[in-house]
């Protein structure tokens, strides 16, 4: 009698464990730049991987367990995240992991990822994995490599007859690479460097630059810099002018996709050439849906009320994860990776297949041209043609104006 | 490289204006760490908190200049209450020895620094003003407005904190603590409240320069950790606690970066700077100007 009693206990404690492990959470970590020069679009990105797992959840989540996001604040401080992630691995015990935002703070994590074998999902980071070769690294970003994202901006300034060109970048890793690229892609195309300069993070005011800039008299002005530097140097080139010579100016500014920055600069923006991954007029099936209830979220949050850069494409690791898990039943990074590479994933920003070293293997970095921004107004930049898209050719709506200083007017 | 005299005028100019900046920027800190010894590295913190409340009052209306003068009365109380608490919970307990004294004022900074990214979120905040956004024309050269206007604001300043520690009865005392504290309370003053009285005014200049941060550029919560190391430089440079040496450091660095960056290169102007402050303070371990 007494050892039914135990059997049965024993049996109910099984039960009632297992249920509880039905129960837990599909635990998802990951870092993200909240603070620091990369926080405005980190946490802008975070409001979108969360309306991901509401979303989900409300289906009833993932192999019937509910979806939790685990994020902590990298501070935009690449030497945080490998930390971050052991504390993810090894405490938190997370199922799945997704890259912080940004090339920087990604940069540390590859070889942990890569020595413990683990399926990462990338955010909007560049050329972190060229080295490391991991084959369980997937970004979410619509370029591969430095070709990729500049070959728009360069294909553009030879259509406008260019010879000369002008170097500007930040003295980091993504800037670095992404300028070594078009420096490669701008000695193919025969143009002639005459200015090259990198500046340190800490720089306070680039009017000096922007002389040289000038008197070095290029055809087109290339500038890889990080949303701090983007603000300090639009308003330099607005006070001291880039001389007229110049064509085109821009190229790989980050920052000048987010909407405070782009409210705060305004019509100085005109005639800008830039990258981007997003602009009003592009059609993706459910990105307009996201896009109006993210605005209601990133006002309660406090973040970019747009939403166009980042947040779509947050949101798309949500579903490709999504997609990955419910067609192999499976939280096993080996065949999640496995699904990955082989099948076409729909996301709302949409259809990515990846090539072998986990990027896109069909790029769509857009090189937009700003136009006729007026001061304070952002519902501006919800209106297609603000930004008329040069490249790529699928998704054109205009010719690039130039020169450079006759567009700004 | 690119070369002509004319670039090395532009950058000559260039330098004396982003050096008085630096000067506007760290005579804050000239004060509170130079002559009080207190390890004061909230300083950049407080200017950008400073900056932010010029971003309010901007919303009302304000010039960023007027707002820093409205401001300093606050921040000077503000000063005068920090002071207290960090002399009650630390210097007169003896804590404030070592790296215990930085201690408070670090976790000041992360106080401030959170409190505005709850407030004002990450997003970067600047200020309206007609000279910001125009340059004045001089030939070919074109110098931008905020940045002239930032060197005039510098420059009264300066001109104004020299004279009362000079010429005032208070401003004497405040040179006095920093001297000789026994001495002073053997004059029957009370250096505790001297030095409070000189934390008040350290905070309340902070509030101004926190104007001149955000004529000069946009600001964000984290900024602080960019001028942490540029004012320390300017004042150690300058020989602590000395406001004409503060002037002349911030020039010296001010104009050395600004041709290195012209001429030689951006990457190498943050070196070069600190590199001279090696070699001066290798020659001089007192600084420029100090005793």
């Amino acid at each position: 009698m007494k050892f039914q009693k135990l059997l049965m206990a024993a049996v109910g404690a099984f039960a009632l464990s297992s249920a509880a492990l039905a129960q837990q959470p599909i635990k998802v970590g990951m870092s993200m730049p909240q603070t620091g020069s990369l926080g405005a679009g980190g946490k802008a990105a975070l409001v979108a991987l969360q309306m991901w797992v509401e979303d989900v959840n409300a289906k009833g989540g993932l192999l019937n367990r509910k979806v939790e996001l685990i994020a902590y604040d990298d501070q935009t401080n690449p030497a945080l995240t490998p930390a971050i992630y052991t504390k993810l691995l090894d405490i938190d015990k997370v199922d799945l992991l997704i890259a912080p935002y940004g090339t920087v703070p990604t940069a540390p994590i590859m070889p942990l990822v890569k020595q413990r074998d683990l399926l990462l999902m990338g955010n909007f980071s560049f050329q972190v994995n060229r080295t490391v070769k991991h084959d369980k690294w997937f970004n979410n970003s619509p370029w591969n490599d430095a070709s990729s994202w500049s070959d728009g901006f360069i294909l553009n300034a030879q259509k406008l007859g260019s010879k000369t060109i002008a170097f500007l970048a930040a003295d980091q890793e993504f800037a670095q690479n992404l300028a070594n690229g078009a420096r490669e892609l701008a000695k193919k195309a025969g143009l002639k460097t005459v200015y090259d300069q990198n500046y340190p993070p800490t720089t306070v005011d680039f009017s000096t630059m922007i002389r040289a800039i000038r008197s070095a008299k290029p055809d087109i002005v290339f500038v890889m810099s990080y949303p701090n530097d983007s603000v300090a140097i639009v308003r330099a080139v607005n006070e001291i002018g880039v001389g007229e010579s110049v064509k085109m100016f821009g190229g790989g500014m980050v920052g000048l996709q987010f909407t405070p920055i782009m409210s705060t600069l305004g019509s100085m923006l005109n005639g800008i050439v830039n990258y981007n991954s997003y602009v009003p007029g592009m059609k993706y099936p459910g990105i307009e849906d996201f896009l109006s209830r993210y605005a209601k979220k990133a006002v309660e949050a406090k973040v970019d009320p747009l939403g166009f850069y980042l947040p779509p494409f947050n949101y798309a690791i949500g579903q490709m994860l999504e997609q990955a898990i419910n067609a192999t039943k499976s939280l096993d990074h080996k065949v999640l990776a496995a699904y990955l590479h082989k099948n076409e994933m729909k996301t709302i920003v949409g259809p990515i297949r990846y090539g072998p070293d986990g990027e896109w293997a069909n790029p769509r970095v857009v090189q937009a041209q700003f136009r006729g921004i007026v001061d304070k107004d952002i519902e501006q930049f919800r209106q297609p043609g603000k930004q008329v898209v040069l490249s790529p050719d699928a998704y054109k709506t205009g010719d690039v104006m130039a020169p450079f200083e006759k567009v700004r007017k | 490289m690119i070369f002509s005299f004319e670039l090395l005028l532009e950058a000559v100019v260039f330098g004396i204006l982003l050096g008085c900046f630096y000067a506007a920027v760290s005579i804050g800190l000239s004060v509170s760490f130079g002559l009080l010894d207190v390890p004061h590295v909230a300083h950049p913190a407080i200017m950008v908190f400073g900056a932010y409340c010029t971003y309010l009052l901007g919303q009302y209306g304000f010039d960023p200049i007027l707002a820093g003068i409205v401001l300093m009365p606050p921040f000077f109380l503000l000063g005068m209450g920090v002071y207290r608490f960090y002399y009650e919970t630390f210097e007169k307990r003896g804590s404030d020895a070592g790296v215990r004294g930085i201690a408070f004022f670090f976790g000041l900074t992360l106080i401030i620094e959170v409190g505005l990214i709850l407030v004002f979120g990450v997003d970067q905040r600047s200020a309206e003003a007609p000279y910001i956004g125009k340059a004045l024309s001089l030939g070919e050269m074109r110098i931008p407005w905020r940045f002239i206007v930032s060197f005039g604001v510098a420059l009264v300043l300066m001109t104004a904190l020299t004279l009362y520690l000079s010429k005032t009865f208070t401003g004497r005392a405040i040179k006095a603590v920093a001297q000789d504290e026994g001495a002073l309370r053997l004059m029957g003053a009370d250096p505790v409240w001297i030095k409070q009285w000189a934390f008040g005014i350290a905070t309340a200049v902070s509030a101004l320069a926190g104007a001149m941060l955000i004529i000069v550029g946009p600001v964000e919560p984290s900024l602080d950790r960019v001028y942490i190391g540029r004012t320390f430089a300017v004042v150690v440079l300058a020989g602590l606690g000395s406001m004409t040496g503060t002037l002349a450091a911030g020039l010296i660095l001010g104009i050395s970066e600004s041709i290195v960056l012209m001429h030689f290169g951006a990457s190498w102007a943050p070196a070069v700077a600190f590199g001279l402050l090696l070699v001066v303070l290798g020659i001089r371990p007192q600084g420029l100007f100090g005793r």
